[in-house]
């Protein structure tokens, strides 16, 4: 068990709140949808395979919707694969969370003003959580995503919205800028 | 490659001959089913469509369906000037982005009509190989995880990561470089860049060799691979076909060789063609042999390059890109070989603006995939994956 | 005249001899060598000659690609062929028809690589090529409204009730 083996000893008891249990399961075994739709997937890849490792978060790419937590939109969405996007998204079990990556499904990327046939951003069809920029991200951006996806379940419980999570994700979160510049005056 | 065999019992039966080869028997007639595969499908390498009608586990027609990935590439190109092009090339094959940049800069500088610098062109050559290498390793990679190994993916991919590195420290982007410019280069390379694609050369041949003995002589791979989807070299190339699927059909036709650009002709490399006492010429191990003989073919060529390559003090790779890129009116069809085969652009210019009048990518999986069906047919469902990932589709390109 | 050029001119010289009027003057440019098709029901038998003639085996069609001519009223398209082991001449071929509800004969029977690539054509520009076993759009969706890559296009504001400019 790790850290918690150096923490507890024999037959103690540990007491916690049932949301605690709950999210720590989840967001230590989140699953995403393998689902690549372009560029971006093959940065998800790499960031599979060897050198990044995600298994070590517990992420491991499913490849039935049904068996998945988390949708990484990988790349760009066209409009002949909205449709398809959206019938993937209704698929999946709830609680389920959306990962735009790159700035193609963010809003549409380089192809925002002549693309005809390239859907402007795939929160127009579905509701997403974090938003990766980059074209495509780096594995670690990648990674710092999923990290806040995490982050997001544990701001979840009993009782909870997905509304108020997100509310209290936005207040805890750090501004990285300000972390950098505090480190910086300490070190001054 | 199966036969549709008669047969008077009412079942449906897979005699297996040997040597990979099944004979299917069958004798009521079934009803046939029709099964979508994709376009979210993990073995479909992207958002490729396939509407199979089946009759049982034996595929009567395949029909790819495409589109899904369509971001129009050729409206980009009339709409931006030349060289914001070439950003958008990048993201057609995102696996071989230089060789994308590479491929449409000389059709540009040929309607231009302007000289190159040596040493950019040595550049261009040892970015191109290298960027090739790292395709090929996707490409062999996934086609292992198609068939059910997991181990060559990794491998593959730790190797990448470091032709990755190199391309990231010269360009400064992972993937998608922007580094191929008309003329001239975006950068030239850091001070010790000879000795580090050097080191990688060094540190990679043993590697080539460990994943030779890993998947390429593995016998579950070479059974799961050897006989299936076989095409002739003539119906190959009335298909169109170009590159290592080309090759793989035993046609000895590479256009650094038949169409030389570059500083190709100077080096001294051969065209990788399938041994026929390994596999059946033209089937998916054919092709897959091809890929990883190639591999070994460009680390030749990079050695060569990084041998001849002239040293310029305060080299400016941008010195040759002309002030305003504005070709005279004409048309030109220029193209380059890339990891999957012919990349080719058709541009037309009116002579007056800076943007091309029409720009038309002639992407080489477009074309090699456009033989799906016929390929398909008579195949079973798990040889359908075989044969899709020795294709080596990237949809970007196919769809642009 | 570049070496190229002179077995371009040489394989069109074999080809006006067969088919006389029927195909225009060859424009010996140096970075693309091509001929115009000036009957264009006559396509479809000159890509087989070019094909199957000894002299000329055009075995290898690289690329087709479709074309507006809009200040002529014209589509069309330009095709580049080539020989694999046969001889290293390169010539290009445009044909072209009216802009409304023209056609071109199809020579998808001759190359397989036009089967895909004419139906491409037909998706951004909207000519029909006659005699094509499988004429339907292929990178667009079937109900997508109009031709993407004529140069009067105008993009269509919603597709199947999402909104398609930015």
């Amino acid at each position: 068990m790790g850290l918690l083996d150096a923490r507890i000893s024999n037959r103690n008891v540990l007491v916690t709140s049932v949301d605690n249990v709950m999210n720590w399961a989840r967001l230590s075994s989140l699953w995403p949808m393998g689902f690549g739709l372009a560029c971006c997937a093959i940065e998800m890849m790499a960031t599979n395979a060897s050198n990044y490792d995600l298994e070590r978060f517990g992420i491991f790419p499913r490849s039935s919707p049904r068996q998945s937590d988390l949708m990484i939109v990988a790349g760009t969405v066209t409009m002949k694969m909205a449709e398809k996007v959206v019938t993937l998204y209704e698929q999946m079990p709830e609680p389920r969370y959306v990962l735009s990556m790159g700035s193609c499904s963010n809003c549409g990327g380089p192809y925002w003003n002549h693309g005809y046939h390239v859907l402007k951003g795939v929160d127009r069809v579905i509701p997403v959580d974090v938003y990766v920029p980059g074209c495509p991200p780096r594995p670690e951006a990648l990674i710092g995503g999923l990290l806040k996806i995490q982050e997001l379940v544990r701001m979840e419980g009993i009782g909870v919205s997905r509304q108020e999570a997100l509310k209290k994700l936005a207040e805890k979160s750090v501004d990285p800028q300000q972390v950098i510049g505090q480190a910086r005056k300490a070190t001054a | 490659m199966q036969e549709l065999g008669k047969a008077d019992l009412n079942s449906t039966r897979i005699i297996p001959q040997g040597d990979n080869r099944v004979v299917i028997e069958k004798d009521l007639d079934t009803e046939y089913m029709v099964l979508s595969m994709g376009p979210q499908h993990p073995s479909t390498h992207g958002v490729l469509r396939l509407e199979c009608i089946t009759d049982g586990e034996v595929v009567v027609e395949a029909e790819p369906y495409l589109g899904y990935l369509h971001r129009c590439f050729e409206k980009y190109c009339e709409k931006v000037d030349y060289p914001g092009i070439v950003p958008y090339t990048d993201r057609m094959d995102y696996l071989a982005g230089i060789n994308n940049e590479m491929a449409f800069c000389i059709t540009v500088e040929k309607l231009l009509d302007i000289e190159i610098p040596r040493r950019v062109e040595f550049i261009r050559v040892i970015t191109a190989e290298l960027n090739r290498i790292a395709s090929h390793l996707v490409a062999i990679g996934t086609y292992g995880i198609d068939l059910g190994a997991f181990t060559p993916f990794l491998f593959c991919f730790r190797d990448r990561e470091h032709i990755l590195n190199l391309l990231e420290w010269i360009s400064g982007a992972r993937m998608l470089y922007n580094y191929v410019w008309i003329g001239g280069l975006s950068y030239d390379v850091p001070a010790d860049f000879k000795k580090r694609v050097d080191e990688f050369v060094t540190y990679f041949k043993p590697k080539v060799v460990e994943l030779y003995q890993l998947l390429t002589t593995n016998e579950i791979f070479v059974k799961r691979t050897k006989g299936i989807g076989i095409m002739p070299a003539d119906v190959a190339i009335n298909y169109g076909w170009s590159g290592p699927m080309l090759r793989g059909s035993g046609v000895d036709w590479d256009l650094r060789r038949n169409d030389p650009y570059s500083v190709y002709p100077e080096l001294d490399f051969k065209v990788a063609l399938p041994d026929p006492k390994f596999c059946e010429i033209g089937d998916s191990l054919a092709r897959h042999l091809v890929r990883a003989i190639e591999i070994d073919e460009s680390l030749k060529i990079i050695e060569q390059c990084l041998d001849k390559m002239p040293e310029v003090d305060g080299f400016d790779p941008r010195a040759a890109i002309p002030k305003k890129i504005r070709p005279k009116a004409g048309e030109v069809y220029g193209r380059a070989e890339n990891p999957r085969g012919e990349l080719g652009f058709y541009i037309q210019s009116d002579g007056k603006s800076t943007k091309p009048l029409r720009c038309k990518a002639r992407s080489s999986c477009f074309v090699n995939l456009s033989a799906m069906k016929d390929l398909s047919k008579g195949q079973l469902i798990p040889d359908l994956v075989a044969i899709i990932g020795s294709i080596d589709i990237v949809l970007g390109e196919v769809d642009r | 005249m570049p070496a190229a050029v002179q077995q371009s001119k040489a394989a069109y010289d074999i080809i006006r001899e067969r088919f006389g009027e029927a195909v225009s003057e060859c424009d010996a440019n140096p970075t693309m060598p091509f001929f115009e098709v000036a009957d264009t029901s006559k396509w479809a038998d000159i890509a087989l000659f070019m094909r199957d003639d000894s002299r000329l085996k055009f075995n290898y069609m690289a690329c087709l690609s479709g074309v507006d001519y809009m200040e002529q009223g014209q589509l069309g398209i330009v095709c580049n062929l080539e020989s694999i082991g046969g001889p290293t001449h390169k010539i290009a071929v445009k044909v072209k028809c009216a802009r409304d509800g023209g056609s071109i004969p199809s020579v998808s029977c001759v190359w397989h690589t036009a089967n895909w690539h004419e139906r491409e054509a037909y998706d951004m520009y909207g000519m029909t090529f006659e005699g094509h076993p499988d004429h339907r759009r292929i990178l667009c969706p079937e109900d997508w409204t109009g031709f993407p890559l004529r140069k009067d296009y105008q993009v269509q504001e919603t597709y199947h009730g999402i909104k398609v400019p930015y």
